[in-house]
């Protein structure tokens, strides 16, 4: 035993304390104890800061309410409001899958500055905090001064069932091109290739083969898309109008100070989506698609150039149309902004500015601790569930478990945390905040690394550990060079989503204003500010974030650790 | 009419020449080995044929029409890939109709031809299962199925038997080999196994670097390779440098450190350097002087491997070269480690070549 700890240990510089502290870490690995609690410790989180705080403020609630009382009416109006949640989630959903999987083939298969640039942009939707998602949807499609402009009308979609749809397709479109775009790469082409010199054509081919040997990929995303569709309540509110899906129904139901409808909407919206999603992920890989009618003429029609550019051109406009400007609208009076000096004072921090800058440094304060947060703790969860550690029942369970937070309404969320923290007493507000975004972007971190991690073959591992490495640093020359890509998306995901995050964050914090929900404020007119201050702090706030990305973009291009086919 | 005709084709990637400058015609029907060491541009040479790739400089012509533009789908070309490509999510019914449907037959007549060409494979007890549900053999036959299935006049197999056990290699490959006849294919099969091309060509293409080597039937390349590179690929065979001392009528006499040695003379000039090789199946051990043999020389026993039906040893000769004997085992023969033997070949059996540039190192090396 003690020949294979010499045997492993690396040649280091006795002054370095790091390399000193990753032997440490390393001889301690060496013991399965330590093993063994590193994993207690993920899953004690997972159990105590994710799953528990997600659900126990509804439940709780529920058993206080001395009883659950719910008139025919409200009922009736719960009911029609859960149903058009499905009805709305659904369509987005597919509409988003048929929009953005044509770019995200686009972007893989191009490899060029400008698919760089696309699969940029593309994440653009994921930083702009979502109550000012909400507010740029609304000016753009029903304000006078938005695109209605153009055609000298008042509003092209007012508020409602199909601007609501229009806002969905908008935020889960990002979802479904980063998906994707991390499938199209992993896939093998042969499959392609023996389907073209079988006589396919390239849209038979994609049709046919690609497509549904992709299957899992495409699955995962709409799930993902549909999670973020139910349960997203801050922007929703803003452009509902009079009409009500199931997180708008929450939340005038608490308005109202309706309690029990309340509690029993957020529950039959959990459950509904539990069931959906189990439904989804049960049946849909056990369709087996039966040989299918080519058609060879029309569809070698389709795979012909000119019909190929006019699908690229579609996508993009759809994509720039429907997604992007709608996304940058209300920051577009920014550039001028710059131009009247309003940008300067912004700079300078006078006025309204001064508080704007300490919640940004506050917010991405909170970001970055959420994230390193994520890491350290989700990773333990990530292998156990991709080595399947649990045994394969369990294992199951706590993959569907992972999902939780994302599927759980954001206002419904930020109730029962804010009820489960308020209750755990006097943990100061700041890092209440930061467990609060812990819970909500878990399932985006772990999601992402079990993935990852299932693609490294076992055989690597086991290779190391039979040359004499002990299980730290296999992890980490090994298995974490292996997955960095991976680690990464998961990482600009859980940021992302921390720095935008406004539903759950205004619940829990009571006198910290982070920066969305400084923004809320400026955009409902709580504090007085101009139009162009406005637009200039939403400016701000996603130009910030979309520099964050594309250094943290360069740093994974710098390193690249992506499986080649 | 030739199913596939090259005229002085290029293929570069990068700066790399994968194919360089090549020209072949393939007979309707044939069975065509293409063998060559990793990276000589034999899997590029098929997907020049298949149309997934195309060619920088000259010109392809399938069934004698110029096909340099003509696409993967429309050549009537199946390009079977190494781990055959069988698609994981269609049954093995599905994966061998996937052709006739893509050319637009309806389902029935699509699932007819499938359960037709499963038949022939003999694979239709197993046409409802999942490619990974089977054996490597098995699967490989389905990717034979699904090609002969797709009505293609050319099947292009890159290296179809490498992911299989060594046994059943032995065996699949007759069998592969049987059913494109049966079904009167033109076939392209590309492998790095020497034995592999020889057993089932007929004929043989040899690449290195991108060019053609040598080609003919396999009898001919094995017995009178072009080059000392293919001479070398086939294996088995002891090299000697030397120097034309002398020729008397057919018979050089060649000066190889210190021997010399008898081969045929064939255009030999006197004091030119020249390589000579023999193969070890030529090549005879004894005790005793053997009769009729022109070349005798004394060499120690250094190594001895057993095969079963043969044996093979490395001999020592009096100039420190060594030259390899496979003699079939026989009780009465036993040699040892460390004896002392007579080796001897006929000159008929050496083969003689112009002493390489490069060197013979260089010239040995197989990449």
């Amino acid at each position: 035993m003690e020949q294979v700890l010499s045997g492993a240990k690396p040649h280091v510089n006795p002054t370095s304390t790091l390399t000193r502290l990753l032997l440490c870490l390393e001889r301690a690995s060496a013991k399965p104890t330590t093993i063994k609690s590193v994993y207690a410790v993920g899953v004690s989180f997972f159990l105590l800061i994710v799953i528990i705080p997600s659900i126990a403020g509804i439940v709780a609630q529920m058993f206080s309410l001395p009883s659950l009382v719910l008139n025919a009416v409200t009922l009736n109006g719960m009911e029609r409001a859960v149903s058009w949640s499905f009805i709305i989630g659904l369509t987005v959903s597919s509409l988003d899958i048929v929009a953005g999987v044509p770019l995200a083939w686009l972007i893989v298969r191009r490899r060029g500055h400008w698919a760089t640039i696309l699969d940029s942009l593309a994440d653009i939707p994921f930083i702009v905090p979502t109550v000012a998602l909400g507010f740029s949807i609304l000016q753009f499609w029903s304000s006078p001064d938005g695109i209605a402009q153009l055609f000298g009308s008042k509003s092209i979609v007012p508020p409602g069932v199909v601007l609501i749809m229009l806002l969905h397709f908008a935020f889960s479109y990002p979802v479904i091109v980063r998906v994707m775009v991390g499938e199209f790469l992993n896939y093998r082409e042969t499959y392609e290739v023996a389907a073209r010199t079988l006589g396919a054509s390239s849209f038979t081919a994609v049709r046919t083969v690609t497509l549904p040997i992709l299957r899992p990929g495409l699955l995962a995303a709409f799930l993902l898309a549909l999670a973020r569709s139910l349960s997203e309540t801050g922007a929703t509110i803003v452009v509902a109008g009079s009409f009500e899906n199931g997180t708008v129904f929450i939340s005038n139901a608490r308005n109202l100070g309706l309690t029990s409808a309340v509690v029993v909407a957020s529950l039959i919206l959990i459950l509904s989506s539990l069931v959906v999603f189990s439904a989804i992920k049960l049946v849909a890989p056990r369709i087996r698609v039966a040989p299918l009618r080519v058609w060879p003429n029309f569809e070698r029609k389709l795979s012909r150039s000119p019909t190929v550019a006019i699908r690229n051109i579609t996508s993009v406009t759809i994509f720039l149309v429907f997604v992007l400007l709608p996304c940058l609208f209300i920051a577009l009076p920014a550039i001028m902004a710059v131009a009247s000096g309003t940008a300067s004072e912004a700079i300078l921090g006078a006025g309204p500015w001064k508080a704007f800058w300490s919640s940004m440094l506050l917010s991405y304060t909170i970001a970055v601790l959420v994230t390193i947060v994520n890491i350290v703790s989700g990773l333990p969860l990530a292998i156990l569930v991709a080595r399947n550690r649990f045994g394969t029942r369990i294992t199951k369970l706590v993959d569907a478990l992972v999902d939780l937070p994302i599927i759980v309404p954001s206002l419904a969320l930020g109730v029962s945390l804010s009820f489960f923290w308020g209750r755990i007493g006097s943990l100061p507000e700041f890092w209440v905040i930061v467990l609060a975004h812990t819970t909500i972007t878990y399932s985006y971190f772990v999601r992402t690394m079990t993935a990852s991690i299932q693609e490294v073959q076992p055989e690597l591992e086991d290779a190391a550990k039979t040359l004499g490495a002990l299980p730290f640093r296999i992890f980490r020359k090994i298995t974490l060079p292996l997955t960095k890509y991976a680690l990464l998306s998961g990482a600009i995901l859980v940021f992302t989503r921390s720095v935008d995050e406004t539903g759950a964050t205004s619940a829990v914090s009571k006198t910290l204003k982070t920066a969305p929900i400084l923004l809320v404020n400026w955009i409902k007119g709580t504090v007085s500010v101009t139009p162009t201050e406005r637009a200039l702090g939403v400016g701000f706030l996603v130009a910030t974030s979309f520099l964050a990305l594309v250094v943290l973009r360069l740093i994974a291009i710098r390193q690249p650790s992506r499986k080649v086919g | 009419m030739p199913p596939v005709r090259f005229v002085n084709v290029t293929k570069r990637f990068g700066k790399v020449l994968a194919v360089d400058r090549i020209s072949l015609e393939v007979s309707d029907g044939e069975y065509l080995c293409v063998l060559g060491p990793t990276g000589s541009g034999k899997t590029t040479l098929l997907k020049l044929m298949a149309g997934l790739l195309l060619p920088e400089e000259g010109s392809i012509y399938i069934d004698e029409k110029p096909a340099n533009h003509i696409g993967a789908q429309d050549r009537n070309a199946v390009y079977v890939p190494q781990r055959y490509a069988l698609f994981p999510h269609l049954t093995v019914l599905q994966n061998v109709a996937f052709g006739p449907l893509a050319r637009g037959k309806p389902v029935s007549d699509a699932l007819e031809i499938a359960s037709k060409t499963l038949e022939l494979v003999r694979l239709s007890s197993r046409a409802q299962a999942l490619p990974n549900e089977l054996s490597g053999g098995m699967q490989q036959r389905v990717a034979l199925a699904r090609g002969l299935a797709s009505g293609a006049r050319l099947l292009l197999l890159d290296e179809p038997l490498s992911a299989i056990d060594a046994r059943l290699r032995l065996d699949l490959r007759h069998k592969i080999r049987d059913i494109v006849r049966q079904s009167g294919l033109t076939a392209i099969h590309v492998t790095h196994d020497q034995d592999e091309a020889m057993s089932v060509g007929d004929e043989i293409l040899i690449l290195k670097n991108g060019r053609i080597q040598d080609s003919g039937p396999p009898r001919r390349v094995y017995r009178k390779p072009a080059s000392i590179f293919v001479t070398n690929l086939f294996g088995g065979a002891s090299f000697f440098e030397g120097i034309v001392d002398n020729t008397v009528g057919e018979t050089a006499l060649v000066s190889a450190r210190g021997l010399v040695i008898q081969a045929p003379s064939r255009m030999l000039t006197l004091t030119s350097p020249v390589v000579l090789a023999v193969r070890k199946e030529r090549v005879r051990l004894s005790f005793n002087q053997p009769p009729e043999m022109d070349n005798v020389f004394k060499g120690e026993i250094r190594n001895i491997r057993f095969l079963g039906s043969s044996n093979e040893y490395v001999i020592r000769l009096s100039n420190g070269d060594s030259i390899a004997s496979r003699n079939f085992a026989e009780s009465e023969s036993e040699f040892k480690v460390g004896d002392e033997v007579l080796v001897s070949f006929r000159e008929g059996d050496v083969m003689v070549f112009e002493y390489p540039p490069q060197g013979l190192s260089k010239e040995l090396e197989i990449a």
